[in-house]
């Protein structure tokens, strides 16, 4: 108890800087992830081969090159100064909605044919079609898998810690430094996320609950 | 199809690169100690038939025929790996083998072990290595799980800027400045808690080369740490970065022992004490640090 | 579903398509070229900042370093394989007490970060006494960490096959063991392939974290070249090189995935479950495989 009580500290804003980076994160990939999807179902041949070539590469490669890159590469591109707190934000939202964009693709492929179809006779243009029928009734049906790629998304948080960024999974350097027990801190640490998991966990039972009435 | 596509990439691939290997360094490094200022690197006579009576570390070494010393790879001019010949060198590498041919052990006969700053006390209570030399300050708590000998430097929290910069002086001048080191370090804490940039201007990675590059592209402004290290990486490139020189703690680098091992102590205290008065370790700092054009002051040991 | 979102292009439609893809790969070619001439720009494509390659040292240290995360990847695979089975198998116990301690297990290492758990058994347990070595630590947070999901997995993939499998199995007379042996699992298994391997390909990336607690992979020596003055710190070179093996290693996983995919398909029996089931599982069993990912 003394580790935590004494480095309130470190704890208090630290794991207020994982919150923010995923409340962020999870918007943006949530964004781009749909807009992939988008792309990968598509009637234009060559939008489909970019969301293609986007997820695979991205599902393939760890994180952490993702932020090497962001934070090592991106600046030789000089096109914007990017402080690490936001390079962070980019990192896991490029990462996540590569995974994003798979969960809302397969919740398209749940929507029964005929919705689509009934959509066409009607006239309606492509993006009406996923905009206002489609999308809609895709994303009320992966709740339960989206919610567990943002719980991944909280997790991969930590790996911000390596570069410049303060939040939770850097708590154990300082507390190392200051001469703490680590095991003790490190079990702080992880009592942390499994609270911030439990939230997450709690909001997907009651969307489903919500969603699963009103269809 | 796509599986036999892969395959084949890989095995042109992999045969590229076994095909095609360089021996060696690369050419246009000068080799270690040969820049003819006269920093040569001293050889070491190995001393016959040493007893250290009373030291388990010592007869484990004299019965293996060799000797296992902890150090650590990617601290230029300190301790580092080569990555084109896997050799070790550096001023602390050049300390270690020094005591090693005090205690009977040839060049050949060490076996270098890079075991980084976190794992150190474990190393050495279990008795991976029989001493460990890596820019390890000393301290009580430390002292309080292993001993020291030495100390056989005198570092200090300095500062490493760019060589054009004449905006950063000493400390008290980096406001507004971006400061770097590694996260969570003491040095770091040091900037952090003595206030001396804005919490905003602080940069943290996993490693002291990051913030080297972070400095060079411009993007940090110092790079603050050991004076001992920021001399090795200025020693790298003189014409792009220098250390400032105005050291503000004392952090005493010893060579780490068994708890207990006071016998082994004793023997290193006293190679340390000869090698600071006939002249050696300042040949070894010399052909080392030196190069980063700053100068060092001897240490007084520390005999407990 | 994708292709009944759109009706098939007239002539009009065919030629604003060709006008989209014409700036599309222009927009896309550009992106590349200024990328290049950047990176070119600043300097990364200097021959010092590649020639570590050309060593044989290098070379050799590379590939050692490739097999240690090989080596991670493996053990850490067939642990948690092995740790899912028996967590699965716990969760559908008929011991409420089974389940409720499986359930808890497997629900606390899913919440917890891997580098956490990384941290904890490199960093943590020491204290507490107990000596680890890096990889033990990578092995151990990869195994509770992908062991847990794919526990999840196994579960989803038992739950989904009808029940009709396990009831005729136990009115021919077979014990508990004996129908999940002979009966479930095989099904399970060969209906939850490719998200056991997806699962796996996260595992493979997750090795990578491993550097953070200086364990000697791929990544731990892209760093170490990347810090080397003699050749300008090739910090983007070495991530490039080693970013490439790592999109490759996932990539041969992923192509065996679909491999066993097509050769499940091609199996008559296994079409309806396999092709329905793996639709439910993506729906309602969490499978985190599919979606989640670590590193």
């Amino acid at each position: 108890m003394n580790v935590l009580l004494d480095n309130l500290d470190l704890f208090g804003p630290f794991f207020l800087t994982t919150i923010e980076l995923f409340a962020l994160a999870a918007v943006g990939s949530l964004i781009f992830g749909t807009f992939l999807a988008m792309l990968r179902v598509s009637p234009v041949p060559v939008f489909r081969a970019f969301g293609t070539a986007y997820v695979t590469i991205v599902r393939n490669t760890p994180l952490t090159l993702v932020f090497l890159f962001m934070v090592f590469a991106f600046p030789l591109l000089k096109v914007v100064k990017l402080d690490y707190f936001t390079a962070a934000v980019v990192a896991l939202t490029v990462y996540t909605s590569a995974f994003i964009c798979e969960v809302v693709r397969s919740g398209i492929n749940t929507v029964p044919v005929g919705q689509a179809e009934a959509a066409r006779a009607l006239g309606l243009t492509f993006t009406q079609i996923l905009g206002q029928i489609v999308l809609p009734q895709a994303l009320r049906s992966v709740v339960p898998p989206l919610i567990s790629t943002l719980i991944a998304l909280l997790k991969n948080t930590t790996i911000a810690a390596g570069f410049s960024v303060a939040e939770a999974g850097a708590i154990r350097q300082y507390l190392s430094e200051r001469g703490e027990n680590q095991l003790v801190g490190l079990l702080w640490v992880a009592l942390g996320f499994i609270i911030l998991v439990s939230v997450l966990s709690v909001v997907q039972r009651s969307l489903e609950k919500r969603w699963s009435v009103a269809r | 199809m796509r599986i036999r596509t892969l395959a084949v990439g890989l095995l042109v691939g992999g045969l590229a690169l076994t095909a095609c290997g360089k021996e060696g360094t690369p050419t246009d490094k000068p080799a270690e100690g040969q820049t003819g200022n006269a920093a040569t690197l001293p050889e070491y006579v190995v001393a016959q038939n040493v007893d250290v009576a009373g030291s388990a570390a010592f007869a484990k070494a004299k019965g293996a025929k060799k000797i296992t010393i902890g150090v650590k790879d990617d601290q230029p001019g300190l301790g580092k790996k080569d990555a084109t010949t896997g050799q070790y060198s550096g001023f602390d590498i050049e300390i270690a083998r020094m005591v090693a041919a005090s205690l009977g052990f040839g060049k050949d006969q060490i076996e270098y072990k890079a075991i980084p700053s976190a794992n150190r006390e474990q190393a050495i209570t279990n008795g991976d290595v029989a001493y460990y030399v890596g820019t390890y300050t000393i301290n009580d708590k430390r002292k309080a799980q292993i001993s020291f000998a030495g100390p056989y430097f005198q570092a200090g929290q300095d500062l490493l800027i760019r060589a054009d910069d004449t905006s950063i002086t000493s400390k008290d001048t980096l406001k507004g400045k971006k400061v770097c080191s590694v996260t969570g370090s003491t040095p770091i804490q040091n900037v952090r808690t003595q206030k001396l940039t804005e919490d905003a201007n602080i940069v943290e990675f996993q490693g002291y080369s990051q913030c080297v590059d972070k400095l060079l592209t411009k993007d940090v402004d110092a790079v603050t740490t050991d004076d001992a290290i920021l001399k090795g990486f200025a020693a790298q490139d003189k014409s792009a970065m220098k250390v400032i020189g105005q050291p503000f703690t004392k952090e005493p680098y010893g060579i780490g022992l068994g708890h207990d091992d006071k016998a082994l102590r004793d023997k290193i205290n006293d190679t340390l004490q000869k090698a600071l008065d006939d002249g050696t370790w300042q040949k070894i700092y010399d052909a080392t640090l030196g190069k980063s054009g700053s100068t060092a002051t001897k240490p007084t040991l520390e005999k407990y | 579903m994708s292709n009944v979102l759109f009706d098939i292009p007239g002539p009009k439609a065919r030629l604003r398509y060709r006008a989209f893809a014409v700036i599309g790969v222009v927009a896309v070619v550009a992106l590349i070229a200024f990328v290049v001439y950047r990176f070119y720009d600043s300097g990364q494509f200097a021959p010092s900042k590649w020639e570590w390659l050309e060593y044989s040292q290098v070379q050799e240290d590379l590939l050692s370093a490739t097999w240690f995360t090989i080596k991670a990847f493996g053990a850490g695979a067939v642990l948690a394989l092995i740790f899912g089975a028996i967590f699965a198998a716990g969760r559908l116990s008929d011991h409420a007490w089974l389940r409720g301690i499986s359930g808890v297990v497997v629900e606390f290492f899913r919440a917890i970060p891997l580098l956490v758990l990384m941290f904890l058994f490199y960093y943590g347990l020491p204290i507490a006494g107990v000596q680890t070595t890096p990889f033990l630590a990578v092995v151990l947070g990869l195994m509770l960490y992908n062991g847990s999901v794919l526990a999840e997995i196994f579960r989803a993939g038992i739950q989904s096959l009808p029940r009709g499998q396990s009831e005729a199995a136990y009115a021919l007379g077979m014990r508990k063991t004996r129908v999940m042996i002979s009966v479930l699992l095989p099904q399970a298994i060969r209906a939850m392939l490719p998200t056991i391997i997806s699962q796996l390909v996260v595992l493979l990336k997750d090795t990578a974290l491993g550097f953070l607690i200086t364990y000697q992979e791929l990544l731990y020596y892209a760093k170490f070249i990347g810090s080397q003055g003699d050749f300008a710190r090739p910090i983007v070179p070495s991530t490039l090189v080693v970013g490439a093996i790592y999109v490759v290693m996932c990539l041969l996983l992923t192509a065996l995935a679909n491999y066993l995919e097509k050769r499940n398909r091609r199996n008559k029996k296994v079409i309806k479950t396999s092709a329905k089931n793996t639709g439910v599982i993506v729906l309602t069993g969490d499978a985190g495989g599919a979606a989640g990912g670590a590193a």
